[in-house]
């Protein structure tokens, strides 16, 4: 029973900190031109930041032109929830309604928080906990921050678009430990800004991503050195 | 293409893969490839928003797309600092908003 209290209490303190930032998000979201409603439908409907960074990042430099664009930012970012569900699978177990809860749940924070657990009921509790702690925080903060963005008027002059740099930063970050994971970010990172000037907005982000493509098929400066 | 239509489909889009995780047989990807090619794409595709998002301008001349260094590479900076400290995500992203804003309002600073 204790560690089923740890594990819940871990879940939380999960969802708080993810929380935090969900005014970041609904703030950025009402800067970028996306009225209240449409914000909210975002982190409840998409519900997984990166992705919902990432549209709202490209409608904001490229406004409805940029809508493909942006479409597809979100859903590759999106990609990595797939690989978590095949892992998560038999891990939750999902019956009935949970068959629906279970992925519309499984994002970064509920995978890691569930695979930290070492025995499967505490795997189960930690997925849960985590997913349903995360849902909540992030869409009440959502909500906050996009009332907050309508008040505040010119997100430039706060220094929002800095904040969403920031705010991407802070996602990468915990991925960058290894030596490929670090090649990947500077080759994708240069690309880019190689094709910004040439290219409409969003075409960048997803041109940089063949980066991942090339590094990953043939596992450049991986660990194992060899073709997979 | 109306702001609707993009969040409903990109939340399609998004939904199709958390969804398609839990029906794809797990032996069509034991294989490292697809997984070390999904975490990366990840990367590639973080990094190349936060490039975009720290130099990406309208040329003020063409009107068209162009790159630039603003206060926003310096607000950037002071958070990869932060985060390579440790200091909390949030604290972090507010540092970030605090450090362009008054950039631009205390040092006429470009953009």
């Amino acid at each position: 029973m204790a560690d089923r209290r740890a594990v819940v209490s871990s879940g939380i303190a999960v969802g708080i900190a993810v929380a935090a930032y969900g005014v970041s998000f609904g703030a950025l979201a009402v800067a970028a031109g996306f009225d209240v409603w449409q914000t909210c439908i975002l982190s409840l409907v998409m519900f997984t930041g990166g992705s919902q960074f990432a549209l709202i990042g490209v409608v904001a430099s490229g406004g409805l032109a940029a809508g493909p664009a942006a479409i597809a930012s979100a859903t590759l970012l999106g990609v990595r929830n797939l690989i978590y569900g095949i892992r998560m699978r038999p891990v939750v177990e999902p019956s009935g309604l949970q068959r629906i809860a279970a992925p519309w749940l499984t994002i970064d924070e509920s995978t890691a928080v569930a695979l930290a657990q070492h025995r499967p009921e505490l795997r189960k509790v930690g997925f849960w906990a985590t997913g349903i702690a995360v849902f909540i925080g992030w869409n009440l903060t959502t909500l906050a921050g996009a009332l907050l963005g309508n008040v505040l008027g010119d997100a430039r002059m706060w220094g929002l678009d800095a904040a969403a740099a920031a705010a991407f930063l802070g996602l990468i970050w915990p991925r960058l430990v290894t030596r490929q994971a670090g090649a990947v970010a500077v080759g994708a990172a240069s690309v880019a800004l190689l094709v910004t000037p040439v290219s409409v907005p969003g075409v960048p982000v997803l041109v940089a991503g063949v980066v991942a493509l090339i590094i990953g098929w043939w596992d450049v400066l991986g660990r194992r050195g060899s073709i997979a | 293409m109306t702001l609707w239509w993009i969040v409903l489909l990109a939340c399609a889009g998004t939904l199709a893969s958390k969804f398609l995780g839990y029906l794809v047989p797990p032996r069509w990807v034991a294989a490292p490839r697809p997984n070390r090619i999904a975490d990366l794409l990840t990367v590639a595709l973080l990094a190349a928003l936060i490039a975009v998002q720290t130099f990406a301008v309208t040329d003020p001349a063409t009107g068209g797309p162009g790159v630039a260094v603003d206060a926003r590479l310096p607000a950037v900076l002071v958070a990869a600092g932060l985060f390579a400290i440790r200091v909390p995500y949030v604290v972090v992203v507010f540092a970030a908003a605090g450090v362009a804003a008054a950039l631009r309002a205390w040092l006429v600073w470009p953009g």
